[in-house]
């Protein structure tokens, strides 16, 4: 029978997430088992007692409160079974150790930003260190989103003007899924985010040079790499379509109608601007969603972006 | 004629009363022309306009759904763009649960089928009935304006904050569900009414279809949780309009006491969508076994039951909002109380089968299915109500195959049934047979192709309301679109001998299933009054084991207001009041 789930489930890589796997199976079976009971004999029920003449005739069983009451007793502890084991597990998945390491995320539609405790900001990216408690701390900047990575089998709602907390073990480094499950717009089905788990070591070297790899980048390499990893993709193109925000191709130099009827040139400071402060000037014909990025870019980051959008055209 | 009264028994004069074989005079008949028909307070007739109403709902909705499976074909972009798809599953939703789903059985069937099952010519209100139709028509325009001006993208939810900083015109479409919620209000009201005033002599409480029951237990929720989304979608309304703050937070609004507003209606909701499909069930059952229905009162209690504790589990629907611990337990608890008289539903339905002499003509083969189907569904129910694999499954594809098993899968395959097994009635036609197993076999087969891959995606974790998804979920999105081709020929079927049913076909005789069921007992299709004769009702609806001329009573010299009748001979019978 676990051959049902692992056909069913995505790979199973936090601590608890072997109980919920368990049940998930428990239910299965016995589901399965009384699928089959009941339809079988339907089906017999169907053939042997097909009707042979019109004029049949049938005994009279208005009820039997023996079989009335098994069949309500039965299921009813079998659904106590899952209850009990349901509620054993969730405890599990809502009660984070003292030790946990926190994460903040901050969802915005559409993307994913993770703060740590060293202060480093990543977007559409999280890490996680493997073999120790994290918790995530979570909140919206705009509309419900939800946090969801299918290997760890947890989820929680991320609330506008409330905090909401997850946490997890995850058991081996490798790589896994977050997605957005709560629906929430255009870019909905975008909003995902790579989960990259490091071991302990790698976690905490992760940590101290973050970012220091891109010092090797040229900026515009290095702009090309940060509009990849910050989920501007989600909105902008490179190829000149339109999706929720203007393209970038050519944007550099262009001008840009706004939605207040003034006209601008797109330029270093109109780039900023729209990258700190995006909602202060949007182009004609969109709408003022994009996420601020105040605090998770810095100014060489920026330049950079600038940088590489210059060379779209 | 009532020859002596004591404290509650009554002794009447009763004779038979056989069914006219072709009557010249029909519902059908009498009264037609458009002014007539939009005019109308004939129950069958509002019940068929609900009919064409709904039918032509569910192209709609259905056409959507082929759109959206169409798109989902690829991972990436097909044909339309990601806000086009957005509002594609916003309307099939909001088209399917509110404008197809919960008037189908109740508005459109219990309409044309209560009274007759009653024994009364119409209604209690037949004028508020007729406001009802008009109602829905006036919240379906809305609607459609809705749709015409800018559309809906929020998911038939409407969530906040989304749906009050989204663009479109969200406040038309609520304002659209809004008026078809009074439709709803209306309905039930009358429907309870008319049960409990309107009942033949003799008919207790105790003698009334568990398709009646069913309906009753519908119209209590009808009764109690509309007015409750009502007031949801009016606050929604203010906050876009007024911007005062109730849902959104930037206002100082709490999102989520939205959803607790909103599932405190919709968990009923998902009832009200159900609990007539049972009543159904019962009916047909019992009529194509030929036998007396098994554990007739633990059916129509459970659906009591049904409603009253399904008022309790809303908050199953917010395992991952960010509810206390203890929140989430007592949910969940209910929630698997709810379980409980279904599965007992579900044992009794085959208990009556048992020993039966069955015969299984189309609406009996869609009871098969929907058995089949609809404890899929209720199983996945339980699997969604435990809190621990909740929190895995929440959101994705396998709720969204859950309730398909439910809402289709159960309530959909009832209605088809209901539709077969009353069409000669309503039209006095038969259909073809064999074609009519043909597409019931083809839907089954497409269904279960369109929904099982949805429980694979679902666990693996493909989020639901996705329009890219990765590419190792393609090949499950494929079989799952493939599905719902078959199905949509499945329903081509129907329309094309349903259609020939009423241009050509066959003349159905009154009882065609041999039915004890009191509908049957007066011409196919109906007289504009219903019986000929005040019935009077001497045994349950369930009692093959009584000759049917027991069931043809009526009392002596009393032709219902119109009419000349003739004399045969008479005996009398004492009924319970
Ligand atoms: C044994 C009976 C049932 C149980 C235990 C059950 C349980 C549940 C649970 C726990 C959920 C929430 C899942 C989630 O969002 O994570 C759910 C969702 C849902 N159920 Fe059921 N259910 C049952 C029967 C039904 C029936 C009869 C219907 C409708 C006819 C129905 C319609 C729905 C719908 C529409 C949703 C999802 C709504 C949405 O999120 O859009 N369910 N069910
Ligand atoms: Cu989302
Ligand atoms: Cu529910």
């Amino acid at each position: 029978m676990n051959r049902l789930s692992d056909f069913m489930l995505p790979p199973a890589n936090s601590t608890f997430a072997a109980e919920t796997d368990a049940l998930f199976n428990f239910i299965n079976v016995v589901s399965l088992i009384l699928l089959i009971g009941i339809t079988v004999t339907m089906i017999y029920f169907a053939i042997k007692y097909r009707r042979k003449s019109e004029d049949d005739t049938t005994p009279l069983i208005t009820h039997n409160s023996k079989l009335e009451i098994t069949w309500s007793v039965i299921p009813l502890i079998l659904v106590m079974i899952v209850f009990g084991w349901g509620y054993n597990g969730y405890l599990t998945k809502t009660n984070a150790p003292d030790n946990a390491y926190e994460i903040r995320a901050i969802a915005k539609s559409w993307l994913w930003e993770f703060h740590y405790q060293t202060g480093h900001v990543s977007v559409n990216e999280l890490h996680v260190p493997a073999n120790r408690p994290v918790k995530m701390i979570i909140s919206s900047d705009d509309v419900l989103h939800s946090f969801y990575i299918p290997e760890f089998r947890v989820k929680m709602d991320a609330v506008p003007n409330r905090y909401t907390s997850v946490w997890f073990e995850a058991i081996e480094p490798g790589e896994a899924i977050l997605y957005c499950a709560e629906y929430c717009g255009s870019a909905h089905s975008n909003m995902l985010a790579d989960v990259v788990i490091h071991s302990q070591e790698d976690f905490e070297t992760w940590l101290e040079t973050g970012d220091a790899i891109d010092d090797d980048l040229s900026p515009v390499e290095l702009g090309e790499q940060l509009v990849q990893r910050q989920g501007c993709l989600a909105c902008h193109s490179t190829d000149g379509s339109t999706l929720q925000g203007p393209t970038f191709q050519g944007i550099f130099g262009r001008d840009r109608l706004l939605t207040d009827g003034s006209t601008v040139t797109v330029d270093e400071n109109y780039i900023r601007q729209s990258i700190i402060e995006p909602n202060t000037q949007v182009a004609e014909g969109f709408a003022p969603i994009m996420p601020t990025y105040a605090g998770s870019l810095n100014d060489r980051q920026i330049d950079a972006i600038i940088e590489y959008l210059k060379t779209l055209d | 004629m009532a020859t002596s009264e004591t404290s509650n028994i009554k002794r009447l004069q009763v004779r038979r009363f056989k069914p006219e074989e072709n009557p010249k005079s029909t519902y059908l008949t009498e009264e037609t022309g458009i002014w007539a028909w939009m005019t109308t307070v004939d129950h069958k007739k509002i019940g068929l306009m609900y009919l064409a109403s709904i039918l032509f709902f569910f192209f709609v909705g259905g056409t959507l759904a082929l759109l959206l499976r169409t798109e989902l074909l690829t991972p990436a972009q097909s044909f339309i763009t990601a806000d086009t798809y957005n509002q594609i599953f916003t309307l099939h939703g909001a088209i399917m649960v509110f404008f197809f789903l919960v008037p189908s059985v109740p508005a459109a069937l219990g309409n044309f089928v209560l009274p007759l099952q009653l024994g009364c010519k119409d209604v209690a209100f037949p004028r508020v009935n007729l406001l009802s139709y008009y109602i829905y028509v006036i919240g379906a325009v809305f609607t459609l304006i809705a749709i015409f001006t800018g559309g809906v993208d929020t998911g038939w939810t409407f969530y906040t904050p989304y749906s009050a900083t989204t663009g479109g015109n969200v406040m038309m479409m609520t304002l659209g569900v809004f008026i078809l919620g009074f439709s709803s209000i209306l309905t039930g009201v009358n429907f309870i009414v008319t049960i409990h005033r309107l009942r033949s002599p003799g008919q207790t409480w105790n003698k009334i279809s568990l398709f009646l029951w069913s309906l009753y237990a519908t119209s209590i929720i009808q009764i109690l949780a509309t007015p409750v989304l009502a007031i949801t979608l009016l606050l929604l309304t203010m906050e876009r309009a007024l911007h005062i703050g109730i849902f959104d937070p930037a206002l100082g609004g709490d999102p989520v006491l939205y959803q607790h507003f909103f599932w405190f209606y919709s968990h009923p909701a998902v009832y009200i969508m159900i609990v007539p499909g049972f009543g159904i069930v019962s009916e047909i059952i019992s009529t194509f076994s030929r036998k007396h229905i098994f554990g007739y009162w633990a059916i129509a209690l459970s659906s009591l039951a049904i409603a009253f504790i399904g008022f309790l589990v809303w908050g199953h629907h917010m395992f991952t909002a960010g509810q206390s611990s203890l929140a989430n337990m007592v949910f969940s608890f209910l929630t698997f109380l709810v379980g409980i008289p279904t599965g007992i539903k579900i044992f009794n339905w085959v208990a009556t089968m048992y020993k039966g002499s069955i015969d299984m003509k189309t609406p009996m083969l869609y009871i098969m299915a929907f058995l089949f189907l609809f404890m899929i569904g209720g199983f996945t129910g339980i699997m969604l109500g435990s809190l621990a694999v909740d929190i895995h499954l929440h959101d994705t594809y396998y709720v969204v195959a859950h309730f398909h098993y439910v809402m289709m899968g159960g309530m959909v395959m009832a209605f088809l049934g209901g539709l077969h097994y009353w069409w000669p009635k309503m039209f006095g036609k038969m259909y073809n047979e064999f074609w009519a197993r043909i597409a019931c076999v083809v839907i089954f087969i497409g269904f279960n192709l369109t929904f099982l891959p949805q429980f694979v995606m679902g666990s693996m974790g493909m989020p639901r309301r996705y329009f890219n998804y990765l590419e190792q979920f393609q090949g499950y999105h494929q079989a799952s679109t493939y599905g719902s081709y078959i199905l949509g020929i499945g329903f081509l079927i129907i329309a094309a001998y349903l259609l020939h049913s009423l241009l050509r076909g066959k003349k159905a005789p009154p009882n065609p299933w041999g039915s004890r069921a009191m509908e049957w007992q007066t011409s196919s299709p109906p007289s504009l009054h219903n019986y000929e004769h005040t019935p009077v009702v001497i045994n349950g609806p369930y009692d093959y084991h009584k000759p049917m001329s027991e069931f043809q009573l009526g009392i002596e010299g009393s032709h219902n207001g119109h009419g000349e009748h003739q004399h045969t001979e008479t005996k009398t019978v004492e009924a319970d009041k």
